[in-house]
């Protein structure tokens, strides 16, 4: 049976393609041999942002190349790169709060709530929520909302005031986990244990022993119940 | 979604999950392991590999897809490459900015070096980006560096390089609380402690997470750093060759990979941390890796005279997605399993512990579905097993998955099937290689002013590497080479001559092996184009 065709338009021009492929997978299948547009290919990495609206419909939608199937008289424009404004900082010497983000990102002061950048998302995040919680002061909130960010640039993109969402998620979760969240105590606890060499003889006698003898307590270690 | 014979196997799972819910499978036995080894996992099927002919690793075996980039050209001619005009001069070159790199340049720019990293695509792109279920570390009360490192010993078969081990578990707890203080938003309890829980192979909960996007919450982090510290870096700027002075390595030729023109670099150190080679597809398996993994370092390394270990063993993660096909290969995080997943055949029956360590897990899924026939066929052919996820609800309550692995969630809600109301189906996939260059505690190779970390080195993992290992390791041995570089750079005035001798010797060895010319690389990219769409380019701007 012959395979079921579709024909999209990359950047304009047509191409038939197997109606069940990903973009990116439809687009190697024309012929295109990726060095920009294409990384993880498993939606973490944030290189393959496409924009793309279908027939007959003004609305533009988004995806990423990698996760989103093609359809019929698809046209579509990959955005591999935005050239956002980053501010750089020492997050050590930040204190967490709104005035911090606004130093750096003032320009989320001009939020207009439009909701642009949310609908632009192709990890459906609340970005409009995020912003307006950072610009509120509230850091925690803004990390927990903005986390599975994977700063592909597709809202700063939509955004009419300029903010450039995704580094202001960046500096909000920096700051929630350096400044906001308790310490680990036993991390450090253990830290000081191994340069005071607590555990120096111990390794050292495992290091040292042969291969039938780490067996024996490897296959006799007492496993941790999960609760 | 699921239909026909595959909805009515689930319908069978789902029948089963009441039972299965307090069933206990033991860990297998040492011999048990051995001979499932032995039956189905494929570092055990020989003709998957070749015997390397040419290099300083003469005489191993390696998969042919590896030998291949290993026994190969470069499409530099040596004889009539022009090293006269240098571009760059530093005291430190990073190739890769993944994990590794990006902790190997920041640690080498705080030793007071000049430093340039460079990489083939994006700072940041790499495996670790991708890296989703955890970081291990024995940070707990009833853990110690010692209970990790028997873990670690015993997950790769004592195959291990004991010093390369000490260094990986002496290191975590450090490496954890770097990262913690430069803002990784760990998962914890109210009080701060860190949340834990088991991957295969350990005896303690040291498995600590970000959600399930472990990896691609580090590497944001240093990447920002990366960017805070304006450390220079060269994006699309792939390392194409090293240079040697004859002996020590003394630079490198960087290819744009947008431009196609070549730069070259002398450096007085040069750290490799390109990653691994799952583009390389060993044996056709699909991969988990990044589209730039392709073992680049490794052929850099290996023709200056850097030798390989442990270049015969590849890691197939157990649970890589069988379906829908559009995600074949992609991974499906070990966490998954770790907060309480099961694993069935097609009559909805375990068959192994969850939890055994990643050979074992897969080689027990290979064997469910080609020696006993006990598999799911999916649509397009590929076989698979159940990943039952729902149970995890049953166990921990509603909403746990979207919680705990909100990215394994979306993978799967945007191809119409929630796992949490449905099981899911997995077949082992490419995802790491247990060997690469070899190193010390260190990270340096054999060759002078040389340095490996992350997955381009070898031997820290024997044969086997545990969940959360991996991105321990990039940071521990990325951050000791930065470090080592540094000093070293400090101690050279300035980088020898820049020379490709070592590439003319290499080529003299290839011919005389009767290495067809055709043969060409580092790799740099995989070619997915459709085959008919490749074969007919012609290079009409050359």
């Amino acid at each position: 049976m012959a395979e079921e065709m579709v024909t999209i338009y990359v950047m304009g021009k047509g191409y038939e393609v197997p109606k069940d492929l990903t973009i990116m997978k439809a687009m190697e299948y024309a012929g295109y041999r990726f060095v920009r547009g294409c990384g993880c290919r498993g939606a973490f990495c944030g290189a393959c942002g496409t924009v793309y609206r279908t027939k007959d419909d003004y609305r533009l939608k988004v995806g990423l190349a990698c996760q989103e199937m093609v359809q019929d008289e698809m046209y579509l424009a990959e955005i591999p790169f935005f050239p956002g404004n980053k501010a750089t900082y020492n997050v050590d010497r930040l204190k967490p709060s709104s005035e911090t983000v606004l130093k750096f990102y003032p320009e989320v002061f001009r939020c207009l709530s439009c909701n642009a950048c949310t609908k632009a998302c192709p990890q459906d995040i609340e970005v409009m929520e995020y912003i307006q919680a950072a610009l509120r002061g509230d850091i925690e909130k803004a990390a927990d909302l903005s986390f599975d960010c994977i700063l592909c640039g597709l809202c700063a993109s939509r955004c009419p005031a300029e903010i450039v969402q995704y580094n202001v998620a960046l500096l909000c979760r920096r700051l929630y986990s350096a400044k906001i969240a308790p310490r680990a105590k036993h991390l450090d606890k253990r830290v000081k244990e191994i340069k005071r060499g607590k555990f120096d003889k111990e390794l050292a006698k495992l290091m040292k022993m042969k291969k039938s003898q780490l067996a024996k307590l490897y296959s006799e270690r007492e496993i941790q119940k999960a609760d | 979604m699921y239909t026909g014979k595959i909805l009515e196997s689930m319908k069978r799972l789902e029948a089963t999950r009441g039972e299965r819910l307090h069933q206990e499978i033991p860990l297998l036995s040492p011999d048990d392991r051995q001979s499932l080894l032995e039956g189905f996992h494929p570092d055990y099927k020989n003709d998957i590999f070749r015997t390397l002919k040419v290099g300083p690793s003469k005489g191993e075996r390696t998969p042919k897809e590896f030998a291949d980039v290993f026994e190969a050209y470069s499409a530099i001619d040596p004889a009539k490459f022009d090293l006269s005009s240098v571009d760059r001069d530093v005291d430190v070159l990073v190739v890769g900015g993944g994990g590794a790199g990006a902790a190997a340049a920041l640690v080498a720019q705080e030793h007071g070096a000049d430093v340039l990293l460079v990489t083939k695509l994006r700072l940041g792109d790499s495996n670790t980006v991708m890296a989703q279920g955890g970081i291990q570390g024995a940070d707990k009360e009833n853990d110690s560096p010692a209970i990790h490192y028997l873990d670690v010993m015993g997950g790769g078969r004592y195959f291990n390089d004991p010093k390369l081990v000490e260094a990986l578990v002496g290191d975590a707890p450090d490496v954890l609380a770097w990262l913690e203080r430069l803002g990784v938003m760990f998962d914890k309890e109210p009080d701060g402690t860190m949340t834990t829980t088991h991957g295969g192979g350990t005896s303690r909960m040291r498995m600590h997470a970000a959600r399930d996007y472990t990896g691609g919450e580090m590497m944001k982090t240093l990447r920002d750093e990366i960017l805070n510290h304006d450390v220079p870096i060269m994006e699309f700027a792939a390392a194409y060759e090293l240079l040697t002075d004859g002996k020590k390595v003394t630079g490198a030729v960087l290819y744009n990979m947008e431009t196609e023109e070549y730069l070259i670099v002398r450096a007085k150190t040069v750290i490799l941390a390109t990653g691994g080679g799952g583009r390389l597809h060993v044996s056709g398996f699909p991969t988990s890796n990044h589209y730039g993994a392709t073992a680049d370092g490794l052929v850099l390394g290996y023709r200056v005279g850097a030798p390989l270990t442990f270049m015969d063993t590849i890691q197939y993660h157990p649970t890589g997605a069988a379906f829908p096909e559009q995600i074949l290969g992609q991974l499906v995080t070990e966490k998954v399993r770790s907060i309480g997943g099961q694993i069935t055949n097609v009559e909805g029956n375990r068959f192994i512990y969850e939890l055994e360590t990643r050979d074992i897990e897969a080689a027990a899924i290979i064997r469910e579905c080609f020696g006993k026939k006990n598999g799911v066929e999916t649509p397009s052919g590929q076989p698979a097993v159940w990943l039952d996820t729902p149970i995890i609800e049953v166990r921990h309550g509603a909403g746990t998955i979207k919680k705990r692995v909100p990215a394994m969630y979306r993978q799967y809600e945007r191809f119409g099937i929630d796992m949490s109301e449905v099981p899911i189906l997995i077949y082992p996939t490419q995802h790491y290689q247990n060997g690469g260059l070899k190193i010390n505690e260190f990270c340096e190779t054999k060759v002078k002013n040389l340095y490996a970390s992350g997955e381009t080195a070898g031997g820290i993992h024997g044969r086997n590497r545990l969940m959360g290992n991996s991105l321990l390791d990039v940071i521990v041995f990325g951050r000791r080479a930065g470090a080592a570089a540094a000093e070293r750079a400090a101690g050279i005035k300035r980088a020898g001559k820049l020379s490709l001798d070592h590439l003319s010797k290499f080529h003299k060895e290839l011919k005389s092996a009767r290495v067809g010319k055709g043969r060409i690389s580092p790799m740099l990219l995989p070619e997915y184009r459709r085959p008919e769409a490749a074969k007919k380019k012609i290079n009409a701007l050359p």
